[in-house]
């Protein structure tokens, strides 16, 4: 049985269905991060897989991109949360309402 | 052999996304991350991609999931979250909806949308297996795309730099940090100096 493209696509689309339903249903700021982490890389697979259907590289050049601006967003993401979490013991993401009007 | 990679590899994926989602401890979401992660560098490799599959080991793996277990072990929340709780009446039935919707209506094109990927394939033949990929990844980083790479290059910078300035604390709020101007004399275990009265501090040094 031959492996194609559809499979990988299928794949990838499965796992960002997982991911955006964990983003929804968990309330641990860090969890909802891992999710995010899952669906740019449910992303990537496809872009990787496109790229090798499509026989071009600039799909993989997408990719590497997309894990750069994944780094910085977690290291933004995570200093983020760590200056919540100093201030206020075992929040969760409903507790976050310090911009609220 | 392609069909057991991917299945041995796919299984991986998505019974760490599903662990990743699932688990109650923040340590184990983590962990079972990682295996997502690995799952998705083996399918990089199926697929001729070396480079972002090392790339992706070297930096998800490597470095963002440690960065998460980190701070798990800073802040000392790896406490199992109640999954129960709903602050907002029916959000998990409604998620699982939405998550359904999606996988679903992905699905629907993928499988029932004719007979896979359509589009003009690449004719300049840019993707060969003659060459590395490293190369040929390389070729267009830093041809095409070099201005995007610099910008790259800015942001990872950027991203640094706001990191410290988040951890940063106004001057003079000192709650939990040790003060490093003040001499610290409680380092011996307990009992060493707990009868040692105030010019007694030697012993502690030697």
């Amino acid at each position: 049985m031959e492996i194609t493209s559809t499979w990988y696509l299928v794949l990838s689309a499965l796992l960002f269905a997982v991911g955006a339903t964990g983003l929804l249903v968990r309330r641990n700021p860090l969890v909802m991060f891992m999710c995010v982490e899952l669906m740019l890389n449910a992303v990537n697979l496809t872009f990787v897989t496109f790229s090798r259907a499509m026989n071009d590289v600039k799909g993989e050049v997408v990719v590497f991109f997309v894990l750069v601006v994944a780094a910085a967003e977690v290291v933004i993401g995570l200093g983020i949360i760590v200056a919540i979490f100093r201030n206020r013991d075992g929040a969760t993401a409903d507790d976050l309402s310090l911009l609220r009007g | 052999m392609e069909l057991f990679v991917f299945l041995v590899s796919g299984g991986i994926c998505l019974g760490g996304a599903l662990g990743a989602v699932g688990f109650r401890n923040p340590v184990h979401n983590a962990l079972s991350l990682v295996a997502t992660l690995f799952g998705i560098a083996v399918l990089f490799i199926a697929q001729e991609a070396d480079f972002l599959a090392a790339v992706q080991v070297l930096v998800y793996a490597g470095a963002i999931v440690v960065l998460f277990l980190f701070v798990i072990m800073l802040l000392g929340v790896d406490k199992a979250e109640s999954l129960e709780a709903e602050p907002i009446a029916g959000q998990s039935p409604l998620a699982g909806l939405v998550g359904v919707g999606i996988a679903g209506l992905g699905l629907l094109v993928l499988l029932a949308g004719g007979d896979g990927i359509t589009g003009r394939v690449n004719s300049a033949n840019n993707r060969t297996t003659d060459r590395a990929q490293v190369d040929q990844l390389a070729d267009l980083l830093f041809t095409d795309y070099v201005f995007a790479f610099e910008i790259t290059a800015a942001l990872l910078t950027i991203a640094v730099v706001g990191a410290v300035m988040l951890t940063l604390r106004p001057p003079g709020d000192s709650d939990d940090m040790i003060d490093l101007e003040e001499p610290v004399t409680d380092f011996a275990p307990a009992g060493h100096v707990a009868e040692s009265g105030d010019g007694d501090e030697t012993e502690v040094e030697a």
